[in-house]
């Protein structure tokens, strides 16, 4: 006997045709701990092979899980063990593996393999140097490989000296990719607490905690959580705008819990984690900051925000842990400014600034994400924003990043494309006020007491 | 291999939907289990629970045979497997 409804199932028929539920991402975590050799271009080779064989069935099994279970993936990807762990024995130039990874990425058919990382938070070994000093070459050789560096937790306080060098990466990123608007900056992210069973890019990583071979799921749906809201009566409370919000969230990662299952079984690995995310999209209607909008902020920067955001994050998150028991990545709203129309048409019309983003950054997940700014804002500024970013995520015990992108030859009201799921942005303003002097200092931002919480 | 699927149709109703329907599945070798109609804000909505036996058809080959008959009478057919609605709506 049929025990679900017509309207159940109508519901989430329209989800998916008319709300862009989807999958956003199964990503394949792959060690690569077998890697390690003493040479980049040894490195590179084996990384090519344990890749084609770790990851040869992945798109066909997703593509294959996508029409039976009638919710598109969107995105398939791998993570791999951070490169700099394998690497500290290769040297000087680690492009080569970078290059591996690039044409395993192309020819097993995923989008993005991120793990060309480095965990700087205590200090710089010569594997992570080796990466850092081979980011801007790397990301710019290549098409599909993304970056990542953390240079801050809450157990090691802020390397202000990693900070400063990667401000001064992603300066030299930037002109290394300046004939595509210093698209290699979309592929780096710096992060506070990075977490090691991430699947999103761009930074996606493998940790040395996790199995061999892992399937990591990020779920989406902004666009079905922002139809939930928009259905709601004016007059339901805040209350009822939770529930609704929770009562969506715990759907759209059922079908994350699901199709991770499966994906693990098929692919005979080990399931990893769902990570319960809302990921808007640059589709018309995808995004996290109309739900914000449709919670009831004049416009997703204004005044009510922040309050918005905490509601809405905190309800995803209740709602998920409902429909997993493996939670895990990033879990939180993201709030990427190119990917999100709504947050594009925030910046333009100067609601939302990037001190309103980095308030946001407290009670969600991530923060200061595919931010075009001026290409001519000096390292030592680019460093203070990292640094406050990091300085949110240590004392609040989080996941904080910033993927900054300062486009080569523009300024402020212009406008940058970076296509495809990058999307695209109004380059914005940086305080022209920034602490040069802290960040020149370098050294370490001690790590905070677990106490004294106010 | 015997998998369980739920069939939707929503659109516009007209003659000959239920029929066209349950030729493809016969012909695929898929048994209906119970079948329901009713309207949805004035939209005609059918929900079939499916038995597809993937041994007389994949379940891929299933879903092309609908996706014709889709085409010929103009509505929306999906076949998906029933976990999905299970996990998505019930606890």
């Amino acid at each position: 006997m049929l025990d679900i409804s017509p309207e159940e199932i109508a519901e989430t028929v329209t989800m998916v045709t008319q709300q862009n539920l989807d999958i956003r991402t199964v990503t394949l975590g792959v060690s690569l701990s077998d890697c390690a050799a003493g040479d980049a271009s040894s490195i590179a080779a084996r990384v090519y092979d344990r890749l084609m064989s770790a990851a040869e069935n992945l798109v066909p099994t997703c593509e294959s899980i996508e029409r039976e279970f009638g919710i598109p993936i969107v995105n398939k990807r791998i993570s791999v063990t951070p490169i700099a762990e394998i690497a500290s024995c290769a040297g000087p130039d680690l492009t080569p593996i970078a290059l591996a990874m690039d044409r395993a990425a192309h020819e097993i058919g995923v989008d993005f393999i991120g793990g060309f990382s480095a965990l700087v938070q205590k200090g710089i070994g010569r594997g992570d140097q080796l990466v850092i000093d081979s980011l801007p070459s790397a990301l710019a050789a290549t098409e599909r490989v993304c970056g990542s560096v953390n240079v801050a937790s809450t157990r090691a306080g802020i390397n202000m000296d990693a900070v400063m060098l990667m401000a001064d990466t992603i300066k030299a990123t930037a002109e290394a990719t300046a004939d595509r608007d210093g698209l290699g900056c979309a592929k780096l992210v710096v992060f506070c607490n990075m977490v090691e069973d991430n699947p999103f890019m761009a930074g996606a990583v493998h940790g040395s905690g996790e199995a061999d071979v892992v399937v990591n799921v990020g779920i989406s749906g902004p666009g079905v959580v922002n139809a939930v809201v928009r259905s709601l009566p004016d007059e339901a409370d805040l209350t009822a705008v939770a529930e609704a919000i929770k009562a969506t969230s715990f759907k759209i990662t059922r079908a994350g819990e699901l199709v991770a299952r499966e994906a693990a079984r098929r692919l005979g690995v080990t399931m990893g984690i769902v990570d319960l995310s809302l990921a808007p999209t640059p589709a018309e209607g995808d995004s996290v900051a109309e739900i914000l909008e449709a919670i009831g902020v004049g416009r997703c920067g204004g005044p009510g925000t922040t309050t918005a955001l905490a509601l809405l994050n905190d309800a995803v998150k209740k709602g998920g842990a409902m429909g997993t028991s493996s939670i895990g990545g990033l879990s939180g709203a993201f709030i990427p400014v190119s990917e999100d129309m709504g947050m594009v048409r925030a910046v333009e019309c100067g609601a939302l600034t990037l001190e309103k983003l980095e308030a946001m950054m407290s009670v969600c997940s991530v923060g200061l994400d595919m931010i075009a700014i001026p290409g001519d804002t000096p390292a030592e500024t680019i460093a203070a924003v990292i640094s406050d970013a990091c300085a949110i995520g240590v004392i609040n015990s989080k996941t904080t990043a910033a993927r900054l992108i300062p486009v080569p030859g523009k300024g402020v009201g212009d406008h940058v494309s970076f296509g495809g799921l990058l999307g695209h942005a109004p380059v914005m303003s940086v305080n022209g006020w920034a602490g040069t002097r802290l960040v020149r200092r370098g050294g370490r931002v001690p790590a905070p007491l677990g106490s004294l919480r106010n | 291999m015997k998998t369980k699927a739920i069939l939707s149709v929503l659109g516009e109703d007209r003659v000959g939907i239920v029929a066209a329907i349950s030729n493809a599945l016969a012909a695929a070798g898929a048994n209906i289990e119970d079948i329901r109609q009713t309207i949805l804000s004035g939209v005609f909505s059918m929900t079939m629970l499916v038995t597809v036996d993937e041994d007389v058809e994949s379940f891929e080959g299933v879903q092309a045979r609908l996706a014709t008959v889709a085409e010929e009478i103009g509505l929306q057919v999906t076949l998906q497997r029933e976990d999905v609605f299970r996990f998505m709506h019930r606890v």
